[in-house]
């Protein structure tokens, strides 16, 4: 399949990683991404938060160039924009008006034109509801056996459900242990799953919003995780680049290592850690690391 | 008729013992409510179960509760719904809500946390100025622009879920800070400003929530207070330009420039200015803070001073600056509201894994 690909700020930024790996793994799935390079930020709902009109117009942006491509959707590798986005969306598909005052503005300015009903969706999403968990275990070459995982979705991709298509049909909220389990590996419940990783107040309230990662990483660590993994660059910020600050709040030691969706899946696909970007994270993967070897060695 | 099982949390403070679970076998027809299950549970097999509810029609807000771990009122959940949605798909986990004391069983202590927090944000008007000779006729725009907050019925379901308030129990809260705009939007009310600087400047006020979605989530009755809350933050920052001492608008504004100016986020900048600039003395203490996390980050090469310094343009930056001149050169914002507005067709995402359309249709 082929898809407009909005990869985010962030996975271009401060978590290249993640970038990096979606990249390598896309081919493995028969993805074609067509790279939004023109695109601009989803505003991560501060820019919503500002100026709702503004929020919608540079959104209205990015779909009407998604649109000019020749793709089945558009997918994206962040909960934050599949949240932002999803929630710009929503207003301009319900109501004319209000669309074509926005498509006013967009035309002036940039010559382009939202047309309602753009497919928009998060890589977990694709992997579940266009590729299928079959073909995803029959593409895996290294399944992730006695690997214990801990998903972690972030707020943005589970609420709010109706805006988000979350439904009896598509229980988008348990797509992470569905993919966990398909990978071969062992899904890890602890409490934090569906809680906030706190990077919206990390420049506002540092100790609450370390509490907040902190305490997950903790529930993780208590629930025996060998690692977590996220659809969310974001969290991935206040969970692995944040931790050794997280673990001066919280007050007890964490070392628990943070993996990007496409990493997990690289992972299982036989990539290695090194290649899948897992030497930059700030939180050593030595669990994964271990785990790989000890595979590696048993097949010798 | 399908039987249900409840499993409900129970908890008498006379006895001296810990919280336990307890499971209730009821004969319910599915469309009854998880409400119903509870007292026919109290009615036929133990009468000693503690529940606090009145109109039994979602109006009154007493009986809310945690139904399968997240916060609804027992009136308003079906039993079959509640069943579906269980790990099993037949036991139903009621507990008392979050982030409030207990009482005993389901009822938890509204006073101590929900009240006292809406008592807070003072929730009556305070005019200024004479009392006007007639009545006073609140213009239409205003009072729509307030109908969503006032449509709470105090049944502290978004308090239960905060997940500020679960790490700071100051936090001001969802509930509170919805029924604060309700005010603050009010044309007849005279201290805007002074109820915005004291929401602003608190640490737990109106820049401590974590834009969580939960108190949406919770909500029976669509009043979204996190909507309120960054509709708070707007009128704080934009229109009456308080620079809390939170970073709340600094942050929110080094944001939207930073955007304007790159397209894409540069996130190295973001944290300075998010404190006003490299340089500013409020500045200093807080990156030196965040040395512990970024001085690995520079090691393991994820953070590059190359990346630091340089961040590229987007080629099409003419037009990111082009949309907010005009957005932003508006007299008045232009917002729209689906509470009021509605929504004028069948959201087309409603379930976009069936009906593929691709970015064409
Ligand atoms: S969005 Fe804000 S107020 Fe609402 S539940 Fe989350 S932290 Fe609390
Ligand atoms: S805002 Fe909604 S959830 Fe919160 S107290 Fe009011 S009615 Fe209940
Ligand atoms: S009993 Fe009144 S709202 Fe449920």
């Amino acid at each position: 399949m082929k898809v407009a690909y909005w990869p985010g700020c962030v996975s271009r930024g401060f978590t290249p990683e993640l970038h990096g790996s979606m990249a390598q793994i896309a081919p493995m799935l028969d993805i074609e991404l067509v790279e939004l390079d023109r695109a601009n930020c989803c505003g991560a709902g501060v820019i919503a938060e500002h100026n709702m009109e503004l929020a919608d117009t540079l959104n209205a942006r990015t779909f009407a160039l998604a649109q000019q491509t020749d793709t089945d959707l558009m997918m994206n590798i962040c909960s934050t924009c599949q949240g932002s986005q999803s929630e710009c969306q929503e207003r301009l598909d319900a109501n004319t008006p209000y669309r074509d005052s926005i498509n006013e503005t967009l035309k002036a300015e940039t010559g382009l034109e939202y047309e309602r009903g753009i497919v928009n969706k998060n890589f977990l999403w694709v992997l579940v509801e266009d590729i299928g968990l079959d073909e995803l275990r029959s593409r895996v070459v290294r399944p992730l056996t006695n690997l214990k995982v801990g998903p972690f979705y972030g707020c943005y991709v589970v609420r709010p459900t109706d805006r988000l298509g979350i439904d009896d049909e598509h229980p988008r909220d348990t797509y992470m242990q569905q993919v966990i389990e398909a990978l071969g590996g062992t899904v890890i419940d602890y409490a934090g799953a569906y809680k906030c990783c706190g990077f919206p107040i990390i420049t506002m309230n540092q100790k609450a919003s370390l509490t907040m990662a902190g305490t997950h990483l903790g529930d993780a660590v208590d629930a025996q995780a060998d690692c977590l993994v996220t659809p969310c660059p974001l969290c991935h910020l206040n969970l692995d680049l944040q931790q050794p600050v997280a673990e001066k709040v919280v007050g007890r030691e964490l070392k628990m290592p943070v993996l990007h969706l496409p990493q997990l899946v690289g992972l299982a696909f036989g990539l290695e850690p090194k290649a899948l970007g897992m030497n930059k994270h700030v939180v050593r993967p030595t669990s994964v690391i271990d785990w790989t070897q000890s595979v590696v060695g048993s097949a010798a | 008729m399908p039987e249900y099982t409840l499993k409900i949390r129970r908890y008498s403070p006379e006895t001296g013992d810990a919280a336990y679970w307890e499971e209730f076998k009821v004969d319910l027809e599915g469309h009854r409510s998880v409400l119903e299950g509870i007292l026919s549970a109290r009615a036929t097999t133990d009468g000693s179960i503690g529940i606090r509810c009145s109109c039994r029609a979602a109006i009154c807000g007493s009986c809310a509760v945690r139904i399968n771990g997240k916060a609804d009122l027992a009136c308003h959940h079906h039993l079959d719904h509640a069943a579906a949605e269980s790990p099993d798909g037949n036991t139903i986990t009621v507990e008392p809500m979050g982030n409030m004391p207990i009482i005993k069983d389901l009822i938890v202590d509204m006073d101590a946390v929900h009240w006292k927090k809406i008592q807070r944000v003072t929730p009556w008007l305070l005019p200024e100025g004479p009392e006007p000779e007639r009545e006073y006729i609140v213009p239409h725009e205003n009072m729509v622009d307030v109908t969503q907050t006032m449509a709470c019925i105090q049944c502290g379901a978004c308090v239960s879920d905060c997940l500020s308030m679960e790490v700071d129990p100051l936090f001001i809260g969802p509930a509170a800070l919805a029924k604060a705009y309700r005010f603050v939007g009010d044309p007849r009310d005279g201290q805007q400003y002074e109820r915005l600087k004291d929401l602003a400047e608190d640490p737990h006020g109106i820049y401590d929530c974590t834009h969580c979605f939960m108190c949406i989530e919770a909500c029976p009755k669509g009043v979204a207070p996190m909507s309120q809350i960054m509709r708070l933050r707007r009128v704080a920052g934009s229109d009456q330009k308080i620079n809390d001492r939170n970073n709340g608008y600094r942050h929110e504004k080094a944001f939207v420039k930073n955007i304007e100016k790159y397209g894409t986020l540069h996130e190295a900048n973001l944290l300075p200015d998010s404190y006003g600039g490299k340089f500013h003395p409020r500045a200093i203490p807080v990156l030196a803070g965040s040395l512990p996390a970024i001085v690995p980050a520079l090691l393991r090469g994820k953070v590059t001073p190359a990346k630091a310094l340089h961040h590229h343009k987007l080629p099409d930056q003419k037009q990111i600056r082009a949309i907010y001149d005009t957005v932003e050169g508006r007299d008045s914002r232009n917002e729209l509201n689906l509470y009021i507005e509605g929504y004028e067709d069948e959201p087309v995402l409603k379930a976009a894994g069936e009906e593929e359309r691709g970015p064409h249709s």
